[in-house]
């Protein structure tokens, strides 16, 4: 399931729309996974506090929609440009990559419930697609 | 036996009475069909689904998702005995329909992305958690009867 061209000007455009409010989509939605689905809470067991609004989920949820951000610029390579991030989820984090499609399903809540308008049913695809293959380009070293 | 808490008995109550079902069944199925095409097996008799458009405008897509949606209804209105209620409709997917039961995991994904944009940030992470429990609970015993 490839991104096509298509796919990739839309997911482009619609990300310069939702550019500002990145930070706080982040956010929102490792809060969201970590409230709706808790065994992912496994993964951030040194942490005090797992609910939307501390401090860690902020900070985390920045850096992951940071990634995802700069994944959009790479669309032509994904593999090859997160190739560093696929190693250290593969070796150091060990991240069950199961648990990708369940962060993918809730930020596309999050960005229904703040984009109502902008986020339609080709949107929805394209993102859709977007993140799936850069699930399968983060679990690429995996074995 | 399920168990609920009170506070997601009245999440699912409040969802459903103040669903537009018109609104929220079309969209749902569409946006179904869009995001994840091969579902489209289904609906052969549906007349257009080539594009995006066509089936946002399909008026059989329309009809459709306020069927799917009163069927949820129902185990809304019997969230103590899902199961039960859901032995028929079961039964009709597996031998009528032949729907790979799978698929209910995706439509119910992309009604939880419409309530969310209609609900807002009313739909709150607990929200968000009591109707995905509601959702896995009707898949499962809608998955029930398949042998």
């Amino acid at each position: 399931m490839s991104l096509t061209a298509k796919d990739k000007a839309v997911v482009k455009a619609f990300w310069g729309k939702i550019a500002s409010k990145a930070d706080a989509i982040g956010e929102e939605a490792l809060g969201r996974m970590l409230t709706v689905y808790p065994q992912t809470k496994i993964y951030f067991a040194h942490w005090p506090d797992h609910s939307l609004g501390s401090a860690q989920v902020k900070k985390h949820g920045e850096t992951v929609m940071g990634a995802i951000t700069a994944a959009v610029g790479k669309m032509d390579d994904l593999i090859g440009g997160l190739s560093s991030l696929s190693d250290l989820h593969a070796t150091k984090l060990r991240v069950d990559p199961g648990n990708f499609k369940i962060l993918s399903h809730n930020i596309l809540v999050t960005l229904a419930i703040n984009f109502p308008a902008d986020f339609t049913a080709e949107v929805h695809v394209a993102v859709d697609k977007f993140l799936a293959a850069l699930s399968a380009a983060l679990a690429d070293k995996y074995r | 036996m399920v168990e609920w808490t009170e506070f997601e008995r009245a999440t699912i109550q409040d969802i459903f009475t103040n669903m537009n079902y018109d609104v929220v069944g079309q969209q749902s199925l569409a946006r179904c069909l869009i995001v994840y095409p091969w579902t489209q097996r289904y609906f052969g008799k549906f007349g257009n689904l080539y594009n995006a458009a066509a089936i946002m405008g399909n008026p059989m897509v329309a009809a459709h998702g306020k069927v799917v949606l009163r069927g949820l209804e129902k185990a809304a209105k019997n969230m103590d005995n899902i199961k039960a209620t859901y032995a028929d409709l079961s039964v009709l997917h597996s031998e009528k329909l032949h729907v790979d039961p799978d698929n209910f995991r995706l439509l119910g994904d992309c009604l939880t992305v419409v309530v969310a944009a209609q609900l807002g940030a009313a739909f709150t992470p607990e929200a968000q958690a009591a109707f995905q429990k509601f959702l896995a609970v009707a898949i499962s015993s809608l998955r029930r009867q398949y042998h």
